[in-house]
């Protein structure tokens, strides 16, 4: 694994601390991504913003993304930022479309709610413990989570007279011909 | 125009590292009905006006004033809706009311080659769009494992530092508006047009250029073109020194920003805010010298701070920004390396090269002339690049970089396929345009439109 070497203290300390919590730990391109189950996700935030050797003070960003292939299809990321250590780490909470509930972690940081506002109304993930899980961009009578790769881009009816959006070129390539 | 300096200080006890905005999450069932209404009320999620003072008066506060400040508002800087509760001219509370402005970009670009990314990315923060671009395609190319060469590289960080100059005098210029110095507005954009003429020299478009690429630029720079920064440079400094004895001692400007809007360090780190705002309560925070990339960790620069966290300091912060991006312009000038602005690698590198020709902007002859009767390899790779574009490995990074607004971060996912499997952004604006509401509790109406502005947020990156 290639984690940077600040990091170890984190990891190490970590899987002490939370060892049976801890799924998986990846790295790649220099990131780290540390796999939760969501019954510990708000213990272990608060430990990591507030312990010594970690003092993930910022949360950068909070994203949401679809694996369909998964059972446990839609994944929630964290990014974490320490202004003290300069490091970086990524936390992963997976849940399934059928019990699609993940802890909030607003009382951890409260920059959480717009952005948790944010993957429920793409990905329809419920925050347990939201102050006002609502939606944020789209508009708040629509139906269906729009980023869930089973929602169609385009080919869906519009609100104008006549209007009809076509659907967009869906093919993927994966095999053969490779860039690297 | 004072905050209370007794509820200032009750907040700015709070430890460090405590949940700071909020109380202890309840639960859904631990929130009783009338406390759910309270909420809905400072919490409104849009929706028709009638719902809105309905629910205000099912609260039972005579008292208070529900006003609703947008989205067609002219100093809320594009379509954003505040919700204010009034009590007289004091807010009791601020809800800003975002996504008039979604059009489903980060949904588009799963649909689209890696290649065509740029072009959507460009138009979310309208006023840094080579910001956004080189977010876009730096993530793309740690994914890749590429790095652009070293020419492409110091030409985004040129463009970028001469974008944050042009954004910052937008806000300025708009801050000034807002605030009654109108003169502001006149110099503001007056010199944010001698930066989009460059632009447009370097890429044809003032805005939603599409000129960084994965792998490095669309083309090199225009022949000349080092000596009209030079220019423009010489220009703008001059001009900012005019804009300081036009502002930093006014008085009715320093009435209008000092103690206005002023939110703890301790609270904004909390509230995820990062950049000048950030910079503003006294953390020198900037990822430009924490994670350095394209090249910045070559040049020098500060990076600026002020005490005080109030609409003032972020003013200092930012004309200070402006004298830094000034220095390193001029650095990347003087060292701007020779040499190929797109990788090698044929099966990354966008291969055609624009060209006026007898019927238009197209692809140079020369190009042509080689892709249909030199290299067989050459048609190929022209070929598969343009109709399916790149495949980038299975992975996941996300890159951060320093926008005039703060971090802008894209998560990045690949599939191991033609398009992207999620893009998601961290857009500073949005992020930021959380603060707000803390920021102007208890203060006066004329003070929203100054700390609103403060923030600096565009709604194109908000709302994407």
């Amino acid at each position: 694994m290639q984690a940077p070497d600040v990091l170890q203290p984190v990891l190490t300390n970590l899987r002490e601390r939370f060892g049976d919590a801890v799924r998986d730990v990846a790295g790649h391109r220099g990131e780290v991504t540390v796999e939760l189950p969501r019954e510990r996700l708000v213990e272990v935030c608060t430990w990591l913003r507030d312990h010594p050797s970690t003092r993930f003070r910022l949360l950068s960003d909070l994203s949401g993304t679809d694996y369909p292939d998964r059972p446990d299809r839609l994944c929630v990321d964290y990014h974490l930022y320490s202004f003290d250590h300069n490091v970086r780490l990524r936390l992963k909470v997976r849940v399934s479309v059928e019990d699609p509930h993940v802890p909030s972690v607003t009382g951890v940081w409260p920059t959480a709610d717009w952005q948790e506002r944010e993957v429920y109304d793409f990905f329809g993930v419920r925050f347990d413990g939201h102050p006002n899980l609502i939606r944020i961009l789209m508009p708040e009578d629509w139906q269906g989570y729009p980023q869930r790769k089973d929602y169609p881009l385009g080919g869906v009816e519009v609100e104008y007279k006549g209007a009809h959006i076509a659907p967009p070129d869906t093919r993927r390539y994966t095999g053969g011909w490779t860039s690297t | 125009m004072q905050v209370d300096a007794e509820r200032l200080a009750a907040e700015s006890a709070v430890q460090p590292g405590r949940a700071l905005d909020l109380p202890p999450a309840p639960t859904a069932e631990q929130v009783t009905l009338p406390e759910r209404r309270a909420r809905e009320v400072i919490a409104t999620g849009g929706g028709d006006w009638a719902e809105v003072t309905a629910r205000r008066d099912a609260a039972g506060d005579d008292e208070l004033m529900v006003l609703n400040m947008g989205p067609q508002h002219p100093s809320t800087h594009g379509v954003l809706r505040l919700v204010l509760e009034l009590r007289a001219e004091e807010v009791v509370s601020a809800q800003p009311v975002v996504g008039y402005l979604h059009t489903g970009i980060e949904k588009n670009l799963e649909y689209r080659p890696w290649t065509a990314g740029q072009t959507f990315v460009t138009r979310m923060d309208y006023l840094a769009p080579f910001f956004n671009e080189t977010a876009y395609c730096l993530s793309v190319e740690r994914l890749l494992g590429i790095q652009a060469p070293p020419r492409a590289q110091a030409v985004r960080v040129l463009l970028m530092e001469l974008n944050r100059v042009a954004s910052h005098l937008v806000w300025l210029a708009t801050t000034g508006l807002e605030l009654g110095a109108l003169s502001m507005m006149l110099y503001g954009f007056r010199e944010r047009e001698v930066i989009l003429d460059l632009f447009e020299d370097v890429t044809g478009l003032r805005m939603n250029h599409n000129y960084i690429r994965i792998g490095g630029l669309s083309q090199d720079l225009p022949d000349g073109f080092e000596g009209r920064v030079r220019d423009a440079l010489a220009t703008l400094r001059a001009r900012t020194e005019e804009y300081e004895t036009l502002l930093t001692r006014n008085p009715v400007w320093l009435q209008r920003t000092r103690g206005v809007g002023a939110l703890d360090q301790d609270r904004l780190v909390g509230l995820g805010v990062t950049g000048p705002v950030l910079r503003a309560s006294g953390l020198a925070h900037d990822v430009r010298k924490t994670e350095p990339y394209c090249g910045y960790e070559q040049y020098e620069f500060d990076v600026p701070t002020a005490t005080g966290s109030d609409v003032y300091a972020r003013y200092q912060v930012r004309m200070a920004e402006l004298r830094q991006s000034f220095r390193i312009a001029d650095q990347v000038l003087d060292t701007l390396p020779g040499g190929p602005v797109m990788v090698e690698d044929p099966k990354v590198g966008w291969p055609a090269r624009l060209a006026l020709g007898p019927d238009g902007l197209g692809n140079s002859p020369a190009h042509v002339a080689h892709i249909m009767g030199e290299s067989m390899e050459a048609l190929i790779h022209h070929f598969k690049l343009v109709t399916e574009g790149i495949k980038v490995p299975a992975g996941e990074v996300y890159t951060a970089v320093e926008s005039p607004r703060g971090e802008l971060g894209y998560h990045v996912v690949s599939d191991g396929g033609n398009l992207p499997w999620r893009v998601h952004v961290r857009d500073p604006s949005f992020v930021n345009l959380q603060a707000v509401a803390p920021m102007v509790r208890g203060a006066l109406v004329a003070d929203v439109i100054a700390a609103l502005s403060s923030v600096d947020p565009v709604l194109g990156g908000v709302d994407r």
